[in-house]
């Protein structure tokens, strides 16, 4: 769906949903919805990066195809969202990326992954001398901190020019803007997936009963990315302040956080995976999907090889796993802000204009008489 | 499948609210139940996957619902609409019965939430279920084939052989072919004839062709029929039924809640003459809503006109189809295909027989006319101010009344008292022994709740001995 038709549909949608708010009681895209009488491109914007994909809405709509009015938040909701990530991408000559996220994917991986095992393989020694798990000895400190300090410095950038973007995007006639405090409810509204839970009954993803895994993965998968990011930056603190080098004991901090996290680094994006694939085929947008599926596959595979790596650090396939590790590591970071990543940023932007928003009375307010 | 190898204990006809109550609480009582549904699975549940709430009494302050709403106050409610046209013991019956529904719904899966955004004048009286009516219903169904209840959809009872008052065996359509499927005990709970439109035609006369069915195009009235031919003792009649005013440019069938016109407290009303025809300030539109189906049905043409101004707009519910706009009332009427002149002078008649007050749509203000025949007796401005905005209306009927007489244990009652006490039903096909006339909103929901209940327990009861 192109980001015109999937505007204009989630306007003609939410014409529908407002004269009937049976979902009001789901999450927050339907409170947020009565707050207005028309959808600009601005409110679409908004209310499709509210929109958690529950599938709850949908389950229960009494105007789902094949009725006529042809009612489908998740799925119109998840094109909006596309078209939200490629207008707020930064550079915009980039935007086209996330329609083409499997492709992007694997370049990245297979180039990056190339580029570190030539590296190796040029080192004194080669790739496959045994180095009792001697990292530095074939890429040295100072050589992995000129490329992934760039890389993640860039993606930073990136990600915040987006962040800016899209507050301009959903900038509305209201003029409000969030405070501290509701950053603070939307930080918890994120970290718990509060609206990723169909209104307390669980994630609908076809057919059966609504279920939590959804929301159990997800924890996982976030979680799970926060302990590896917390075990690098202590492996950093222990190199530039305590001076001391990996690698590191089993027992370790860094190690310890690292290999909890790469876990569950592991157990979410399979299970996520293992849902996508058993999603209803109405509820998905093509071009969503690919960029999740992309997206979550990278995260299993840089766990995936990170463990390999820890339980095979003092083999000869060291150095090799060493290698495809680190190259799928630097294709994360170079593809972080043109993939399913941004989700999470202007999702929290959205939460925090929605607990804004609802500290004040509702101005497209029905009377009740 | 072959159809004539099924046995159930109890078969139930019509997977609707009251019919899955009684599927799921006549399985839970060890019978073995077959359901049968005549729509598909998307469109499984009658009219009750349009539905959002239930009316229900309760002493003080519980869960979702305010305040406290005892059983005499939801009796004199029920008195008022229907005009005292409704059985005393039934509806005690229903009434003492609807404190403990949700309760039994939470068991089986629903959810519940606070009243709706715009209808917070509900808050007291009607638990809204979280998702609506087709959240519950798809509740219902996974606890029924949870516990067993076996269900076929898109099949359709068409014939019951029904000797002196025994249920024996009803004929079922099912994938192109008739099937008998015989019974000990039979629930009936398919609907009204609403979606019948020959049979409305016979009550309504060409009236009828202008009416639209707000929910399932399913209820074509078959079973009751049936049950009416067999000998069953009949209540209501069949021109009685829960009709509101709809937006005229809805589907004829299954448009559900999302069609309502909410703006008629706040203009006027106009025939397609240009004429207006009744207070349309009588009381607050919670109140009135029911009566404006039957009201627009009595006018030519069966169209109505709500005629609003400025001042107005955002003040009533978002409507599905934008209304026509124009900045003066000649060109509103072009637009709508009113009597130009008409409109222009019922509209200038209106206002100048408006008396000063001080408006206030929350409460039954003293903005009313003097001398005006119909008079708006409540929240009456002069439609003065640009843009005016017109919405087409016609009568949307939401289910029929005309039923069959049941007793306290829900069983139907047949001429000369006859009757072995294996027929039983619930929901829409009874609610006529409740609701003779009128209309109180959510109490469709608490009958096919409550009787849905009684249906199952007692079908299970009579199959046991």
């Amino acid at each position: 769906m192109s980001a015109a038709d999937a505007h204009a549909e989630a306007a003609r949608l939410m014409g529908i949903c407002n004269a009937c708010r049976y979902c009001e009681g789901y999450c927050a895209v339907f409170p947020a919805m009565e707050r207005r009488i028309d959808f600009a491109s601005a409110d679409v914007s908004y209310l499709a990066n509210l929109c958690h994909e529950c599938g709850a809405c949908h389950s229960a709509c009494q105007y789902a195809p094949p009725h006529e009015f042809a009612v489908n938040i998740p799925r119109t909701f998840a094109a909006v969202r596309v078209a939200t990530y490629e207008e707020c991408a930064w550079p915009g000559a980039f935007a086209g990326l996330f329609r083409r996220s499997p492709l992007l994917v694997a370049t990245a991986m297979a180039l990056s992954a190339a580029l570190f095992l030539a590296l190796g393989a040029a080192a004194t020694g080669g790739l496959f001398m045994r180095r009792d798990g001697g990292f530095y000895a074939i890429f040295p400190h100072g050589l992995l901190v000129a490329m992934f300090a760039p890389a993640f410095g860039f993606a930073v950038l990136a990600l915040a020019m987006g962040a800016a973007r899209y507050r301009q995007l959903v900038r509305d006639s209201t003029g409000i803007s969030p405070e501290g405090a509701d950053a603070l409810r939307a930080a918890g509204d994120a970290l718990t997936l509060r609206y990723l839970d169909g209104g307390g009954e669980g994630c609908f993803e076809g057919r059966g009963d609504p279920a939590k895994p959804r929301r159990v993965f997800h924890h996982f998968t976030f979680y799970g990315f926060g302990l590896c990011f917390a075990a690098t930056a202590v492996a950093a603190l222990y190199h530039y302040v305590l001076g001391l080098s990996a690698p590191y004991a089993l027992t370790s901090l860094p190690v310890a956080l690292g290999t909890l996290g790469g876990l569950g680094l592991v157990a979410g994006p399979a299970g996520l995976l293992w849902l996508d694939a058993r999603r209803a085929i109405e509820l998905v947008e093509p071009g969503q999907r690919s960029m999740q599926r992309s997206f979550v596959a990278l995260l299993l595979l840089v766990s995936v090889t990170g463990l390999a790596l820890l339980a095979l650090r003092d083999t000869a396939l060291m150095g090799p796993l060493l290698a495809i590790h680190l190259g799928f590591v630097l294709a994360f970071f170079v593809t972080l802000p043109y993939g399913k990543f941004v989700h999470g940023i202007y999702r929290s932007q959205a939460l925090a204009k929605f607990a804004r928003e609802i500290r004040a009375p509702n101005t497209a307010g029905i009377a009740d008489g | 499948m072959d159809l004539s190898v099924e046995r159930p204990d109890v078969l139930v006809l019509g997977g609707g609210n009251a019919g899955l109550c009684a599927a799921i609480t006549a399985r839970e009582a060890g019978a073995r139940v077959l359901v049968l549904e005549s729509a598909p699975p998307w469109q499984r549940g009658g009219n009750s996957r349009h539905t959002r709430n239930l009316r229900c009494r309760h002493d003080a302050p519980e869960d979702v619902l305010t305040a406290s709403y005892r059983d005499d106050e939801y009796l004199d409610d029920l008195m008022r609409v229907t005009g005292g046209l409704t059985d005393a013991a039934l509806a005690r019956l229903v009434i003492r019965e609807s404190g403990s529904c949700r309760a039994w719904m939470r068991a089986h899966g629903a959810h519940f939430q606070p009243a709706l955004g715009g209808t917070l004048q509900l808050s007291r009286t009607n638990a809204f279920f979280l998702g609506g009516g087709r959240a519950l219903m798809n509740a219902y169904y996974r606890a029924a084939e949870r516990i067993g209840v076996a269900i076929l959809y898109e099949a359709e009872a068409r014939e019951l052989e029904v000797q002196g008052g025994r249920f024996v065996a009803a004929k079922v359509g099912y994938r192109g072919r008739t099937h008998r499927v015989a019974g000990k005990a039979l629930v009936a709970a398919s609907g009204g004839f609403e979606a019948n439109l020959e049979w409305l035609r016979e009550a309504w006369g060409a009236a009828a062709d202008n009416f639209i069915v707000r929910g399932t195009p399913h209820n074509r009235g078959a079973v009751l029929r049936a049950l009416l031919d067999a000998g069953a003792v009949q209540v209501s009649d069949p021109g009685q039924c829960h009709a509101i005013a709809l937006d005229a440019r809805s589907p004829k069938f299954d448009g559900g809640i999302a069609t309502r016109v909410d703006s008629v407290t706040l203009g006027i009303m106009v025939n397609r003459d240009g004429q207006r025809f009744y207070d349309e300030g009588e009381d607050f539109w919670p109140k009135r809503y029911a009566i404006w189906g039957r009201l627009i049905a009595g006018q030519p043409g069966q169209i109505a006109y709500s005629i609003i101004d400025a001042k107005a707009l955002g003040r009533f519910m978002p409507t599905i189809f934008p209304g026509e706009t124009a900045g003066t009332l000649p060109e509103l009427a072009r637009k709508l295909g009113l009597p130009e002149a008409q409109l222009v002078e019922t509209v200038a008649r209106f206002n100048a027989a408006i008396r000063p007050g001080r408006f206030d749509h929350t409460a039954l203000d003293d903005c009313a006319t003097a001398g005006l025949t119909p008079a708006k007796t409540h929240w009456a401005q002069a439609i003065d101010r640009p843009p005016f905005t017109g919405y087409p209306l016609r009568p949307g009927i939401t289910f029929t009344y005309l039923g069959v007489k049941v007793d306290e244990q829900a069983r139907v009652a047949f001429a000369n008292g006859t009757g072995a006490g294996n027929v039983f039903a619930a929901g829409e096909i009874m609610a006529g022994n409740i609701l003779g006339q009128g209309y109180l909103a959510g109490i469709g929901m608490t009958i096919g709740t409550t009787f849905g209940r009684i249906a199952g327990k007692e079908a299970a009861a009579h199959v046991r001995g």
